[in-house]
């Protein structure tokens, strides 16, 4: 099966998913039509994936693509040019004293904040992803979201994780929504387009299940759980709703799009947890950054400090690591 | 090999306390039997566990006499509430060895460690602390004030459930006020005798327990002893059968759980994927050794490619080894026999034209271990729609409407559990008023409770075990 | 050699799982049976009944959509830590009582007896009082006993355990939430009791004891707007209708108890686990 990554240029709608995209009604009912998912059915599985025992070169293995993997980030109303910095200069050398710790995937700011670290990063092949669309509510108009979105895709910023409009969602506009991510991800150019569902306010993993299809059917590459500004966050159930959307959409299409949760994902444990999930709802082919991402901040020391311990034999300490 | 390769996560095998010899345990006591010592392997590596002593015909009468002086004397006159705190501090020891408990039976069985860790024992414990708390509330348990207990139990259980099988039995027994006499499996006689032990801590009075190891001879002469008031079974259909027919004309009461071909029923408005993980669960989970598993897949024909998809992949999926791996999710087949079996039924599916396919894992070489297996194209007159296989093999048969798919259900002299799988509520509870089956799952499969009676309709047994129904087996009511 | 001084116990009241004092300061001085000095309790004020509550409802949430089983699990640990104080309980329940240490002993006993026999019932209940309904239509339906929610429960004033336990396990066993007011002279008991509520993994909030008197405590649990059900039961006789009519304004469950304090060494019933359970009955149709 090939697999052919979602591109720059706007994506048509796979055709035979195309004509549920072509009106209001035509959305509703596909959506509708999907399958539904039982709560405490997906909240076994993830509880039950969350046993695996990921030991030795393996547990070695998966701390150092979760490393890979993180979009560090900062998205903060005190956020300074200073703080930015020193966040991009966290990203290209995590652990200073381990020369061999692989790097970050992407650094996550505002958009106003995407020139310094595009500058800051420049030339190290590390992402900078921005954050747009009146982030994190959303709740403003298409104008001032298109162009929230150029202040960062003008900065340079290869990524852009935008928010859905989670008010047009519940009312069941669905079409608006659609059309909404259509013309973000018209606007990102070349860069990358993370589509973030607001899982926590979506409340019911139907609701997460539809909004993964539409994002998809938008031309979404990435699917994304959270703002991490709402709680709850990320949760493993809710990104295996997710990654079993990716699934079932590559396995109609043939095109591979990622998943990325966001907001609460503390420790190595849970994104081990994390990575078997995707391992074994959505297939190996997406253990790779291309494919998934951990939005998180502090997630990257606890990252650090177990993989020396696994190095050293002993367990290590805060003061080990950089603070940033 | 993949790039994400789970290491091998083993559960020490020290924790299971292995001892070279076990012994029957009589009026509260390890004693030697006079029976021939059986070793009992480990079916993942066919390796010997250890040597346990068995019991002979004279044995058991020497039990069934030491349970009798334990009722007259001791535990029928015992206040509920005294007997009720025996009970509790079973549950509680039984919490305590927990992992101790899962390993040995993980060795001993040859289930994962994953399932005796979070399933078997915790559930076994959980049994004990509910009919504990019966002991001395039996005035409210529908059955008249002041219930009597019948006197000494038989009760001789399968190698599938070893722990939580003793515990459905013994729970009830005891709560209710009768002593016991129990037959292990002779294949999976080790944590009984651990459970006997923890009756010593308990400082359960000697007689109230007794446990005897040994064969199908041993368990006939247990259930065709004279002071025996009361027989409880669970196992294949065949010995059940045999059973109700040698004490055919006896006073004895009898209860019995046995065999199933259970039907899971997926509509075309199901949730797919968690139906998909119900389906997964209702016949592989133990390895399909599970009596009221759902090794019939009744799927509504219009969705039948598209879950029939997902199964294939979620099934190879699955991790089959060594149980004592944290990671593995299907373990060995409890016996060589029980292998042949398996073998056997798959062999007739073949030879009927239904269509195979098998889980691409990897299969250890040593050890009795069966791929996952799903047979589609299965039709009502082939063997492996309507033979208890007893193994990790799913049976694959289409439905049009809601009364065919009744009627598929129901075409079966079993009636043990059923599935159902729709997002419509108004259907699962029409279905589960249609279906013959003792236990109804509707969007889950194989949950177990002590607070939620199982049990069978027609020739998957009578009588039930767990909440206030199940203690009518053990009261003379 | 000379006689080694002990460190007096500080008695304080229990709510939210921790021990403040009084938000009022005051104490009272407790004394034994024959006047001697026992320690100073906390003299509990209508703030302290209105924290109390506040406790009990945050509480509510997460005691009464814990399993059966769970509650079950933890209410048989709380008669576990009672068992291994056994010898302080016989000690203050005899200085509270005075009565000889035997006796004490059989009470102590009693007492956690009684906490087991509670913990017991948390997943039988529903078995019990609950029904499916065989009624006439193609509906499935069904009857759920659920807890009420805060309970308020005055203790009784004689006996300082064995009533007290008698009086606040069947709240917990149900799944709701308790604030307790204890005997006014006899409560040093209550506060040894809530040392083994605290290390017993239930959760803070679900119950609460306050040291004090009911007869001046008693109206403002009973007329309280978020509490459920009233136990009335240490409350005088001459004060019991004046109570239920303040339960009246908020149309809360009112236990019926009888005047005289009852023999509490008598087997137990479920009417104190009836009055404390909503029965929710739910109907859905069968149909293709």
């Amino acid at each position: 099966m090939t697999a052919t990554t979602s591109s720059s240029a706007a994506t048509a709608t796979p055709s035979p998913l195309a004509d549920a995209t072509r009106d209001e009604a035509s959305l509703r009912r596909f959506l509708h039509g999907l399958p539904g998912v039982d709560q405490v059915g997906v909240e076994q599985r993830a509880a039950g994936l969350g046993t695996r025992s990921i030991k030795k070169a393996a547990k070695l293995w998966a701390i150092d693509t979760a490393i890979s993997m993180v979009d560090l980030t900062t998205l903060e109303g005190a956020d300074t040019r200073g703080k930015v910095r020193a966040l991009a200069a966290k990203a290209m050398r995590p652990d200073p004293d381990r020369p061999d710790t692989p790097r970050v995937a992407a650094v996550c700011v505002y958009p106003d904040m995407a020139e310094t670290a595009v500058e800051a990063l420049r030339g190290t092949g590390i992402h900078v992803a921005s954050v747009a669309t009146g982030f994190p509510a959303g709740r403003t108009s298409r104008e001032i979201k298109l162009a929230d979105t150029k202040i960062a895709v003008d900065a340079g910023a290869a990524e852009i994780d935008m928010v859905i409009d989670r008010g047009a969602f519940l009312e069941g506009r669905y079409l608006a929504v659609f059309e909404e991510i259509q013309a973000i991800k018209a606007a990102c150019g070349d860069a990358h387009l993370k589509v973030i569902l607001e899982t926590g306010e979506l409340a019911t993993y139907d609701n997460v299940r539809r909004a993964s299809w539409l994002a998809l059917l938008a031309g979404g590459d990435f699917i994304k759980t959270s703002t991490g500004k709402v709680s709850p966050a990320a949760t493993l159930p809710v990104t295996h709703v997710m990654l079993q959307a990716v699934r079932d959409w590559f396995v109609q299409t043939g095109e591979l799009r990622g998943v990325k949760p966001a907001g609460g994902i503390r420790t190595t444990k849970d994104a081990i947890k994390y990575l078997v999930a995707v391992h074994e709802v959505a297939g190996e082919q997406w253990l790779t950054p291309d494919l998934f991402r951990f939005g998180a901040s502090s997630l990257l020391n606890d990252l650090l400090l177990q993989r020396r311990t696994q190095a050293d034999g002993h367990y290590s300490g805060p003061d080990y690591v950089t603070v940033d | 090999m993949g790039i994400f390769e789970y290491a091998p996560a083993p559960e020490s095998r020290d924790l299971a306390n292995l001892k070279p010899q076990y012994r029957p345990f009589v009026n509260g006591e390890f004693v030697d039997g006079s029976g021939e010592p059986l070793k009992t392997i480990n079916p993942a590596t066919e390796e010997v566990l250890a040597e346990v002593g068995t019991a002979s015909v004279s044995d058991v009468d020497v039990a069934v006499k030491a349970a009798r002086k334990a009722y007259n004397g001791v535990w029928a006159k015992m206040p509920g509430s005294e007997r009720a705190k025996y009970l509790f501090r079973i549950a509680r020891l039984i919490q305590e060895r927990s992992r101790e408990l899962a390993v040995l039976e993980s060795l001993d069985n040859g289930k994962p460690i994953k399932e005796s860790r979070d399933s078997d024992v915790p559930t076994a414990a959980a049994h004990f602390f509910y009919h504990a708390g019966w002991a001395d509330k039996l005035d409210y348990a529908g059955y008249g004030p002041n219930p009597k207990p019948l006197g000494v139990a038989g009760q001789v259980i399968p190698w599938n459930f070893p722990l939580l099988m003793l515990a459905w039995k013994i729970a009830p027994a005891l709560a209710t006020g009768n002593t016991v006499v129990l037959k292990p499996a002779e294949t999976t006689p080790l944590t009984a005798l651990v459970f006997a032990e923890i009756c010593q801590q308990a400082e359960l009075p000697p007689g109230v327990v007794n446990i005897l190891p040994g064969a199908g001879d041993i368990g006939a002469a247990l259930v065709g002893h004279g002071d025996v008031n009361k027989v409880a079974f669970t196992g294949s259909t065949e010995v059940g059968k045999a059973i109700q027919r040698q004490i055919a004309g006896t006073a004895k009461k009898l209860t019995l759980e046995l065999g199933g071909k259970a039907a899971n029923v997926v509509f075309d408005d199901a949730p797919l994927d968690q139906a998909v993980e119900g389906i997964v669960n209702g016949i592989f989970f133990n390895q399909g050794h599970v009596c009221c598993a759902g090794s019939r897949l009744l799927v509504q024909e219009s969705i039948a490619e598209e879950l029939l998809e997902k199964l294939r992949y979620r099934v190879s999926t699955l991790r089959l080894g060594d149980p004592l791996d944290k990671n593995t999710d299907i373990g060995a087949i409890n016996s060589a026999e029980q292998l042949a079996k398996i073998k056997g039924l798959v062999e007739s599916g073949d030879a009927e034209g239904a269509e195979r396919w098998t889980s691409p894992c990897p299969v250890p070489e040593r050890g009795f271990f069966f791929a996952p297996t799903v047979f589609s194209d299965v039709q009502q007159s082939m063997r492996i729609a309507r033979e208890e296989i007893f193994g990790p093999v799913l049976s694959v048969l289409t439905f049009r409407t809601p009364d065919e798919a009744v009627t598929k259900a129901n075409n079966t002299p079993y009636g043990l559990s059923a599935g159902i799988w729709t997002e419509k509520g108004s259907r699962i509870l029409w279905m589960a008023n249609q279906l013959r089956a003792g236990v109804v799952w509707a969007n889950t499969f194989n949950r177990f409770d002590p607070a939620a009676p199982f049990g069978g309709y027609q020739e998957s047994g009578f009588g039930r075990e767990g909440g206030r129904t199940g203690l009518e087996a053990y009261l003379d009511v | 050699m000379s006689d080694r001084i002990s460190v007096a116990k500080t008695y304080k009241l229990y709510i939210g799982g921790k021990f403040p004092r009084s938000e009022s300061g005051r104490v009272y001085p407790v004394t034994d049976s024959k006047g001697k000095f026992l320690a100073n309790a906390s003299h509990a004020s209508r703030k302290d009944v209105r924290n109390a509550v506040s406790a009990a409802r945050k509480a509510f949430g997460g005691w009464s959509a814990a399993t059966a089983y769970n509650r079950g699990q933890v209410l048989y640990r709380v008669a576990e830590m009672l068992e291994g104080r056994r010898e302080q309980f016989v000690a203050e329940v005899a200085a509270s009582e005075g009565i000889a240490a035997k006796k004490a002993q059989s009470l102590v006993d009693a007492s956690i007896d009684r906490w087991v026999w509670y913990a017991g019932w948390t997943d039988k209940i529903a078995t019990v009082l609950g029904a499916a309904n065989p009624v006439a239509g193609p509906y499935f339906s069904f009857t759920v006993p659920e807890p009420t929610g805060v309970v308020g429960v005055l203790a009784p004033q004689r006996s300082s355990l064995l009533g007290l336990v008698s009086v606040l396990a069947p709240v917990l066993a149900t799944g709701s939430t308790a604030v307790v007011v204890s005997s006014a002279d006899r409560p040093l008991p209550a506060i040894t009791l809530s040392e083994v509520l605290a290390t017993s993994d239930l959760p803070g909030g679900v119950a609460n004891i306050l040291t004090g008197r009911a007869s001046e405590l008693g109206s403002w649990l009973a007329s309280h707007g978020d509490v459920n059900a009233l136990d009335p039961t240490g409350a005088e006789p001459a004060a019991r209708a004046d109570l239920a009519r303040d339960a009246a304004g908020t149309v809360k469950r009112v236990l019926t108890v009888p005047d005289v304090e009852p023999d509490w060494t008598a087997d137990a019933d479920i009417a104190r686990l009836r009055r404390y359970l909503e029965a929710k009955t739910v109907w859905h149709p069968l149909g293709v």
